[in-house]
């Protein structure tokens, strides 16, 4: 075959929540062999992809089968099933995401994303409080202090530092780095650390008593020095950060999974976010979680706009109803209430609670997945799809909710999940209007 | 004669009549009279073009108005979706929209879901719908919530009242780079018109916190004005040809005394064609903090004298909504004063934005004087084709409220009955009591159908001539044509029939209504550079591509800009 | 995301970093065996020295197949299962 060097110019990574969208892909003989720009995440991401050809289209039942036979066993089991989930999506585009929906709407599904397990708490927050926050660029041009919180951005978001907000030089703190005091606040002292000016380290399970005391702090009202005792930080240290971001032109306060995860977690969230809107009295400050996959930003946002809940709904009464610890997949499993389950582009085998994944292996599961991963072993029936970014075009949602296109760079002779739900999509409105139903 | 449809049924003939109604079209100097309507493949079109093969719909009885033209809401994109999500006892608390043979699910509320939108805008009669501000940022995800939201025609304006690179053109007076900058933008994002947004005082707020309050107050960080934004931009607006002129959020939303702010705004616009949004939130006598007067009467003067202002109300409504708006600071402000949940975003380069939920009460001397002061435009307006119905939707409350608020401007006695409910002393401030006209229907479909869609520039839109667009809402106003708007027997969208007796019957996807302007090609490289300099995405990644239009009209820009190749 | 069959994401999923102070205090070698249990579960994982980075009574174990065997179902209503600040039992092998 000859050799046919292609370049794909500025390609989105989805990887992490970062979306960089200016990667250079160089393709040669059907293979991604270099990807400029790329953190060593994006890397493994674009590079180590491979086109194993020869796995069939779909499996029905461990054995090989056509899309279109599996399109019809995955319409059987949802329409027969009377408490189904579809559950997943932060790794596929936003257009799959919507066919998602659909099929959920027309099965009266749980309908739910892997942001119950990763953000759901932030988000949670979000509806009790609200949010203060602002584009990523906003931050690369404005912000003089930075505040990482329960988060790792050096190992989960590598390029972040550098494309957004510790190093860039912008319209406003054009001497990038150094117009910026960087602080880190962890239950551990993590590569993020070297990057950080300070770095406080805080007891496990006390980032809800921390925050509060900074919201004490900001607003004039003095803490008890006790609260080193309780949660590791002196209250000397805590004033001073305290002054420093009241004092701040623009504080950005960036938290991940050291506060949804742990205990308390939508009421840390909603501290820290309560804590960025306070703030605001005395000068602009911001606060965002650091979303992790490279769609589920997208997910959150498709889901809102079709149902008006971001996550953990359900469809069962004809209409959309929302309640986490409900309708979210964990629960639904670990309690053995669904009784099927559509699972697309995640891998809730691998990572959820052993309650939830025996009761997973105990019912139904249709998986869209371009690798076999863990789930798609246990499934009925299983798709194997195009990979979104590498071969299938679309729309993801970085985690600043700026939504950006994709340019894929390799052909794939499988579907695209968008493809695949669509068709169970078609099969499953035919066939409830046979029935009669709506 | 009716069946359910399936989203995938044909319609047995592309024909229609209606038949035997009283037929609304200002556009055409149509008043009341008995006519029918001819429609084929998707258009009005003169009665022989149509035989024996059409359906017919019988209207006897009822009123033939076009469909309604929204031409202020807020539907689609960043801000509004967040506001969906900030507010799910908002959707909990409303009607449940249960999916059908037919339709979606979905909620509804101050921030109905997509789905719904589209749908209950329809079920009210109306057939085209634009969003009042997108950050061009953000373009692509209106783009495709407008590609979830069923029936309606739709666009929506561009934020670039606080765009850094408009500032950056207007300090060094470079007009030739902004309009070439504005009709780039329009086409990156591939929308209908230019919107400002309390022009300079977005940027003042992310920058300080604080925000403007007059047009020549400074945007220190740019060395612009407020005037110089809406000059420079308005003429921008003119200069491409637009459809549809400059459309402004005027600074000093809300305050005391913003009367003043909103006259000398549209002063600086003498000459120039321009749309005033919301006008009831910009026609605030007294002062910031304290008392506050109704300052209609002579803004009405001014805009009676003046044909090339039009605006649309913003009526308040009472009871709960959102405010959401791309006014920062003004989102900042309501959180002050109501305690309530915020959201803000800023977003790089371009824009804000602020969401805070808010009530208005019968009994609050405030929100009396603001319902009031809406209910004054519309009455002292001499020009109805100068007026637009709105209610900024959802700032001022629902676009589910315009069937009542029609009923307010059509029944002296109903209004009477909601003036003795609500705060008399404030009341009392404002010529509302004095005031007696009716509305008639002629008069109700200029201000929700023919005037909106002139302004907005679509000929096709807000009338029933041969030609027009087949969108056609028919109500039973037999006992009481006020109530009927609430409800329309049938509502029919480029020709076919998509509700009938309050229920959807097809799904269809509507059209989005953009321009794409020429602009001078050797502007690229600056903005190139703009781009990685300060933005966070690349150049070649920002503009919309025509697969998110999946059925869209380009309207020309008839401006005066050269079409160079390369 | 990533191919979770890799070696490397094995290894790094399968390992827990312990306090040096911790691992001498206890007797555990760098690189060496151990086994994390609760009420739920018993793993085996690698231990290796965590440095500065945690504090005395603190674990870390990557977020993976193995850790989550460590994870109760009851999200107290979230849906989100409590995945931090978990007390386990470290069993050192030849010291039960």
């Amino acid at each position: 075959m000859q050799s046919e060097i292609r370049v794909v110019e500025k390609a989105t990574c989805t990887f992490c929540g970062c979306v960089c969208d200016d990667i250079d892909l160089t393709v040669d003989r059907g293979r991604i062999v270099k990807a400029k720009n790329a953190c060593v995440l994006g890397k493994a991401w674009f590079l180590d992809h491979t086109i194993d050809d020869s796995r069939p289209e779909a499996l029905v039942g461990g054995a090989p089968a056509t899309a279109a036979l599996a399109i019809e066993e995955a319409v059987r089991i949802l329409a027969a099933a009377r408490y189904p989930v579809v559950y997943g999506l932060s790794d596929t585009t936003s257009e799959a995401q919507r066919a998602a929906v659909e099929i959920a709407d027309l099965a009266g599904a749980c309908l739910d994303t892997t942001t119950s397990v990763c953000h759901g708490p932030s988000g949670i927050a979000f509806e009790m409080v609200g949010e203060a926050t602002c584009t990523l660029g906003e931050i690369k041009n404005r912000a003089d202090l930075v505040i990482f919180w329960g988060s790792n951005p050096a190992e989960s978001h590598p390029r972040h530092f550098t494309k957004y907000s510790v190093t860039p030089k912008g319209m406003f703190v054009p001497n990038g780095r150094k117009s910026r005091y960087v602080v880190l606040v962890d239950v551990r002292k993590t590569p993020s650390a070297r990057a950080a000016d300070l770095f406080v380290q805080i007891k496990p399970c006390q980032d809800f008593e921390v925050l509060w005391a900074l919201r004490s702090l900001v607003k004039g009202v003095d803490v008890d020095a006790g609260i080193e005792a309780e949660t590791g930080v002196p209250l000397a240290t805590l004033r001073a950060l305290a002054e420093r971001m009241k004092r701040a032109k623009f504080g950005v306060l960036l938290f991940g999974m050291g506060l949804a995860m742990t205990r308390g977690k939508h009421y840390n969230a909603a501290a820290i976010l309560a804590l960025a809107r306070d703030l605001n009295r005395y000068t602009r400050f911001v606060a965002k979680p650091m979303r992790g996959h490279g769609n589920v930003t997208g997910a959150d946002n498709v889901v809102s706009w079709s149902t008006g809940y971001p996550f953990g709904v359900n469809f069962g009464r004809g209409y959309p109803r929302f309640n986490p610890g409900e309708f979210t997949t964990v629960d639904l499993l670990v309690r053995g209430e669904a009784d099927a389950a559509l699972i697309i582009a995640a891998d809730p085998a691998a990572n959820f609670p052993q309650p939830a994944i025996e009761h997973l292996k105990r019912i139904p599961v249709i998986v869209l997945d371009p690798v076999l991963s863990e789930t798609a072993r246990i499934a009925r029936v299983v798709f194997t799809t195009g990979v979104y970014g590498i071969n299938v075009a679309g729309t993801v949602y970085r985690m600043d909710d700026v939504p950006i296109r994709l340019r894929p760079a390799l052909p794939s002779r499988y579907p695209s999940d968008e493809e695949i739900l669509k068709g169970i999509a078609r099969r499953l409105r035919e066939l409830r209007a046979e029935r009669g139903c709506a | 004669m009716t069946r359910l449809a399936s989203p995938d049924d044909r319609a047995v003939s592309d024909m229609l009549t209606v038949c035997n109604g009283r037929v609304y079209d200002p556009t055409n100097g149509v008043d009341g009279a008995i006519q029918t309507i001819a429609v084929k493949a998707g258009r009005v079109v003169r009665l022989d073009e149509v035989d024996a093969a059409a359906r017919t719909i019988d209207a006897r009885g009822m009123v033939v108005f076009p469909g309604g033209v929204d031409l202020h809401s807020h539907i689609a994109g960043p801000k509004v979706n967040s506001a969906r999500k900030m507010r799910p006892e908002d959707h909990r608390r409303a009607r449940p929209v249960p999916r059908t043979l037919v339709t979606r699910s979905g909620v509804l509320g101050s921030n109905p879901s997509t789905f719904a939108t589209g749908y209950t805008y329809a079920t009210l009669g109306y057939t085209t719908v634009f969003d009042a501000a997108v950050p061009p940022l953000g373009a692509r995800h209106a783009h495709e919530e407008l590609q979830d939201t069923p029936i309606i025609d739709k666009g929506f304006f561009v934020l670039m009242g606080n765009n850094e690179f408009a500032f950056r053109c207007l300090k060094v007076r470079e007009t030739d780079k902004l309009v070439d900058f504005a009709a780039w933008l329009l086409g990156a994002a591939k929308g209908y018109a230019i919107k400002l947004v309390n022009p300079g005082g977005v940027e003042v707020w992310k920058d300080t916190g604080h925000n403007v309050a007059r047009i020549d107050d400074p945007v220190e960080a740019f060395g612009v004005t407020p005037r110089q934004i809406i000059v420079g931009l308005a003429d921008a607006a003119t200069e491409l040809g637009l459809p549809h002129p400059i459309h402004i959020h005027a600074n000093n939303l809300g305050l005391g005394g913003n009367w003043l702010t909103t006259l000398e705004t549209m002063k600086a616009l003498e000459g120039r064609r321009a749309h005033l949004a919301h006008i009831q939130f910009h026609s605030y006598g007294g002062e910031p903090g304290g008392r506050l007067a109704s300052a209609v009467p002579d803004l009405v003067e001014y805009v009676n004298g003046h044909v090339n202002i039009t605006v649309d109300v913003g009526q308040v409504v009472f009871g709960d909504t959102t405010s959401i708006t791309g006014d920062g600071p003004l989102g900042y402000y309501l959180h002050g004063i109501t305690g309530r949940k915020w959201f803000n975003g800023d977003v790089e380069l371009e824009a804000g934005c602020g969401i805070v939920p808010f009530r208005y009460k019968h009994r609050s001397a405030v929100h009396t004087l603001q319902w009031a002061i809406g209910l004054e435009w519309l009455l002292l307006t001499q020009d109805p084709w100068r007026i637009a119905l709105s209610t900024d939707h959802p700032n001022g409350g629902s676009f589910m409220s315009y069937p009542d608020i029609i009923r307010l401007l059509m029944d002296r006695e109903f209004r009477k009955a909601e003036m003795r409910r609500v705060n008399q002393k404030a009341l009392a401030k404002t010529r509302l009591p004095e005031l007696d006209r009716e509305y008639t229907p002629y008069e109700i479909a200029i201000i929700t159908r023919a005037a909106p869609a002139r302004i907005l520039g679509l000929a096709r839109k807000g009338h029933l001539g041969p030609g027009a667009d087949a969108d056609i809402a028919i109500y039973d106003g037999r006992d009481d044509l006020p109530s009927a708007f609430a409800a329309p027997r049938y509502v029919i969208k480029a020709g076919e029939v998509v509700v009938e007796d309050g229920e959807i019957r097809r799904d269809l996807r509507g059209r989005l209504y953009y321009v794409e302007p020429d602009f001078d090609p050797a502007i690229e490289p600056e903005i190139r550079r703009w781009f990685a300099d300060f933005y966070t995405v690349e150049f070649e990644n920002y503009p919309v591509g025509i697969e998110y239009l999946p059925n869209a009209e380009r309207l020309s820009a008839r401006g005066s800009r050269a079409t160079r190749t390369g | 995301m990533g191919d979770k069959a890799s070696l490397e994401y094995r290894e790094v999923t399968r390992t827990v970093r312990m306090n040096p102070d911790d691992m001498r205090r206890v007797g555990v070698e760098n690189g060496s065996k151990v086994r994390l249990r609760n009420a739920l579960a018993e793993i085996e994982v690698t231990c290796v020295s965590a440095k500065d980075e945690l504090p005395p009574g603190v674990l870390f174990i990557a977020y993976g197949p193995e850790s989550s065997k460590l994870l109760a179902g009851d999200t107290h209503g979230t849906g989100m299962p409590d995945s931090k600040g978990i007390e386990v039992e470290l069993v050192v092998p030849g010291r039960a």
